[in-house]
């Protein structure tokens, strides 16, 4: 028994440096927290942790920074590269953060006001969609087509206009979501939120939450 | 005000946007410069070395896969560039920079007691560390990678990342001690 408290106390001891600098799992956090609240002398080494870590900082921080030569350095090196092929190999997220980025904020501004006329359209589509499936058990959208190669469980969401594409792609992530398909007309998006079929009642509950979420503008269950 | 993302500059970088890799220097140049100076520990070097990490991030940013942070992506290449130029130069050479570089940072360590500066002996005591301690204390305090990160900047397992920290601060322990300076661990 206490050869694994031991055990336990060395393991805990060895996550105080990162437990510092606030780079542990929220899980490990908590297991540090939880130690040091009982353990007078863990938390007395945790106190010499943390004048490493700010002596640490402070000594990089004098190290001062490299000449304005470095940069032309750079660039004069860049010049002299060969010219380069278009490269189109990034993940989805990324693809969805660079297309956010790359409007300016006039179209921004105008593709909010052409969204908010497009959302009567669409919440009415969508809700009768959502009214058929229920009467007759089964459909199939112009929007969202049963063709689709992906298999899971969807929703359709709509991005709030005043999301920025940082906190889509942070939003996509935090709730390991994954964009299927889209922009589709009025910017509807098909988002996967499970790699397998989900009860009904599952997916009302997840769309419930995702809808909590400011960076979602609408959203609703598909097939 | 939004800040263009790093993996959206690298994306962009990847079809040579000269805009966004200026962005991305002046976003992470000074971190990079300091950590590849902490190792190779000459500033000529180092600045030499930061521009040959750039080069390689603008070379190879259509590969960058978005697995990791773009910051750790760029130290994992720093150190491998840093650790090509030690290979390089002859241990003599590096002693003497070594010795030059510990008296500029800091006072020595009789005239940082005699002023009851026990920071001043802790960060002496840093210097003081071998490269490979120095590294690890630097990527985990100064550069705040988690234990995954540094695994990945180093290439070793996260199990010998925790010890590899473990014994760098007992080491630090161990050189403060030589310092008169006791902290009762380990």
């Amino acid at each position: 028994m206490n050869t694994i408290k031991k055990e336990t106390q060395s393991d805990i001891e060895e996550l105080l440096p990162w437990h510092a600098a606030g780079t542990l799992s929220r899980r490990d956090t908590q297991r540090v927290e939880e130690a040091l609240a009982s353990d007078p002398e863990l938390a007395r080494r945790y106190e010499l942790v943390r004048e490493e870590f700010g002596e640490t900082i402070l000594l990089n921080e004098t190290l001062g920074a490299p000449s304005a030569h470095a940069m032309e350095k750079l660039f004069a090196k860049i010049d002299a590269e060969p010219a380069r092929k278009q490269v189109t190999s990034f993940n989805l997220s990324t693809r969805v953060a660079e297309f956010f980025a790359s409007l300016s904020p006039r179209t921004l501004a105008w593709s909010a006001g052409a969204a908010a006329i497009a959302i009567l359209l669409q919440a009415g589509l969508i809700a009768s969609i959502v009214v058929k499936e229920k009467s007759e058990g089964g459909f199939e959208t112009a929007s969202a087509p049963s063709t689709d190669p992906g298999v899971g469980a969807f929703t359709l969401i709509r991005f709030a206009p005043q999301a920025s594409s940082d906190d889509i792609t942070k939003f996509l992530e935090a709730n390991r979501l994954q964009v299927a398909a889209g922009p589709m007309p009025g910017g509807l998006y098909k988002v996967r939120v499970a790699v397998t079929g989900l009860p009904k009642g599952e997916i009302a509950r997840i769309v419930k939450k995702l809808q909590e979420d400011k960076v979602v503008g609408f959203i609703a269950t598909s097939e | 005000m939004q800040t263009t993302s790093d993996e959206v500059l690298i994306a962009r970088i990847a079809g040579g946007d000269r805009l966004a890799m200026q962005v991305l220097f002046a976003r992470h140049h000074v971190r990079v410069y300091r950590f590849v100076l902490r190792l190779v520990r000459n500033e000529a070097t180092a600045e030499d070395l930061i521009s040959d990490v750039f080069l390689d991030v603008w070379r190879q940013a259509g590969k960058f896969e978005g697995r990791s942070a773009v910051s750790t992506w760029m130290l994992s290449i720093a150190r491998f560039k840093a650790l090509s130029a030690l290979r390089r130069k002859p241990e003599q050479e590096l002693d003497e920079e070594t010795a030059e570089q510990i008296e500029d940072h800091a006072d020595n360590p009789e005239v940082a007691l005699a002023k009851k500066d026990k920071a001043a002996v802790l960060r002496q005591a840093l210097s003081k560390l071998s490269a490979e301690h120095r590294e690890i204390v630097d990527l985990v305090y100064y550069h705040e990678k988690s234990v995954e990160e540094v695994a990945g900047i180093v290439g070793i397992p996260e199990a010998t990342v925790k010890t590899r920290m473990f014994y760098a601060r007992k080491k630090l322990s161990e050189i403060l001690k030589e310092q008169g300076i006791d902290r009762g661990w380990p």
